[in-house]
């Protein structure tokens, strides 16, 4: 089962009636969703309604108590899954940059498919290079983090995933630490990202943002989804008490 | 009251700000205490020890420039037979302990429960054991000779005092290890997972080249620990600087005013060594804290 053959017109990702629980905390009830390939979906939601931990599942770095969830149809909640080889395939971006403070920025980025993928030196730089180029951050790549504004940061954070060449992006929270005159440009590099057609799900609370750039938008309160809908209706639309209720507060 | 609004108001309060970089890891409480004397405190050491035994014993006939006299013969013998021996026996106990201790410490965050168990078992006991009661028990417990093929060799006893004097050095850099280690925050762990390294690439790449700097202010406070406790092994019958200067005093017969002014040398000679390793220990704590 866990190893049929995916093709692309199946969901890239495919999540079923998860289920998470943190001792007696129930986090997660029941949630699926799919997201095809070169689509964008933003999750929102009050704090708390379990969507980071729903993103950080689909990487395996939390794992579920029940359901199923797929990426490129091999399971993810699967004993025997090769955790290195699901990662490989899934980048992740966090809330709090998480890179690594004793290599510059250049170095961040080349460093995993260096040591992990094992790719030739000169090739890797090139790339490395062209990624932060494409962030923005050209002049940028000897400097160490603690030297970056946490936009710039979090931008090296976005090339350094890339640059694995994932096939989906998973972005958790990732402009909620940020100075509000920085939260722009990261923005604007997951927008470009985006256009570009590399599958992502953000969990945001950009709603702006999310109306701009999702191709879909979940509502997620106290671990179900609530409400879902292309952003066309969901804003104008939302039908749910709960869901007027947080836009009316956020919007 | 320093802060006088805490407590009483319902805004919210910026409370003062203690930045500590790696938790008990950073324990200089040696270091600290060491650090404190003035460099002078030296000299007064010096003079005091000069001085005891002309006041104290102003009446008998061996007077403190006789005293004085036989520590200046016995001098280069002590520091040059003793003194090199503690400092030898410090150096090789602060490598093995310093080896054993970081493989000891991964040992204690290794993801397998039952070396994690163990290892924590062993630094505990080690750690919580009086020394002295380590060091009888490992020149006791070790074989006096081995025979490797053909050829046997004698153990001599300040060895063996090196490994009893290793297991506690070797419990405290574990302590060192594990505290640095989780000391990074687990995001490092979380990002470098989620890049799909391996655990031992993750520790290795990532983790450990952020906690080395931290781990060195410690690991120096044991070192100087450590130094200081050297002497413990002439109880053992080691010929280290206590050993000697006993041997020395006995070949001057005995003469109780001899006592201040060789252990009062031993003493300065101790205090001349740690100190300056304290005082540079906790500059370079201040600099990394301010790094980090």
């Amino acid at each position: 089962m866990s190893d049929t053959a995916w093709t692309p017109d199946q969901p890239l990702v495919s999540i079923r009636d998860v289920h998470k629980s943190f001792g007696d905390l129930e986090v997660l009830k029941g949630v699926s969703l799919d997201v095809m390939k070169g689509e964008v979906i933003c999750i929102i939601g009050p704090s708390g309604s379990g969507k980071s931990t729903l993103i950080r599942c689909v990487n395996a770095l939390n794992t579920i108590d029940r359901g199923s969830i797929m990426v490129e149809g091999q399971e993810v909640h699967d004993p025997d899954l090769d955790k290195l080889e699901l990662r490989k395939k899934v980048g992740m971006v966090f809330q709090q940059y998480n890179l690594f403070p004793h290599k510059t920025a250049l170095e961040n980025v080349m460093m995993a498919p260096l040591k992990v993928l094992k790719q030739p030196p000169d090739e890797v730089e090139k790339r490395a290079r062209a990624l932060i180029d494409r962030v923005n951050l050209t002049g940028k790549e000897g400097a160490y983090p603690g030297e970056l504004s946490g936009g710039q940061q979090q931008r090296v954070a976005i090339a350094r995933s890339l640059a694995m060449n994932p096939d989906v992006m998973l972005f958790d929270e990732v402009t909620a630490a940020l100075d509000p005159e920085t939260v722009n440009e990261v923005l604007l590099a997951i927008k470009d990202l985006a256009q570009d057609g590399m599958t992502c799900i953000l969990v945001t609370h950009e709603m702006g943002f999310a109306r701009e750039v999702a191709d879909h938008i979940y509502f997620t309160d106290r671990g179900i989804i609530v409400e879902h809908g292309p952003p066309t209706t969901f804003f104008s639309e939302a039908k749910d008490p709960r869901t007027q209720e947080f836009l009316s507060q956020i919007l | 009251m320093k802060y006088p609004l805490q407590g009483n108001t319902d805004l919210a309060v910026l409370k003062p700000f203690n930045y500590s970089p790696a938790g008990s890891v950073q324990d200089l409480q040696f270091s600290r205490w060491l650090a404190e004397f003035s460099p002078r405190s030296l000299l007064w050491l010096a003079l005091l020890a000069c001085l005891w035994p002309g006041i104290v014993l102003a009446q008998s006939n061996y007077t403190m420039a006789q005293a004085l006299d036989a520590l200046w013969r016995w001098l280069p013998f002590v520091v040059s037979k003793g003194f090199v021996l503690n400092l030898v026996v410090s150096f090789l106990t602060m490598l093995i302990g310093t080896i054993a201790g970081v493989i000891l410490g991964l040992g204690q965050i290794s993801p397998i429960r039952a070396v994690a168990r163990t290892s924590w078992f062993v630094t505990q006991l080690f750690r919580n054991s009086p020394w002295l009661v380590l060091l009888f028990i490992v020149m006791l417990a070790f074989p006096f000779e081995i025979t490797i093929g053909s050829t046997v060799y004698q153990i001599p006893d300040w060895l063996k005092a090196v490994f009893g004097l290793a297991l506690p050095i070797m419990a405290n850099i574990s302590e060192i290890v594990r505290g640095a280690i989780q000391s990074v925050p687990t995001g490092q762990w979380e990002a470098a997972e989620s890049l799909a390294y391996t655990r031992q690439q993750t520790l290795w790449l990532v983790i450990l080249p952020q906690c080395f700097k931290r781990m060195i202010p410690p690991w120096m406070n044991w070192y100087a620990i450590l130094t200081m406790a050297t002497p413990l092994i002439s109880l053992l019958g080691v010929e280290e600087i206590v050993t000697l200067s006993r041997q020395a005093m006995e070949a001057e017969d005995n003469h109780p005013e001899l006592l201040v002014p060789f252990f009062g040398f031993a003493l300065i000679i101790f205090f001349a060594y740690c100190y300056p390793i304290a005082r540079y220990t906790l500059r370079l704590e201040k600099r990394f804290a301010i790094i980090q």
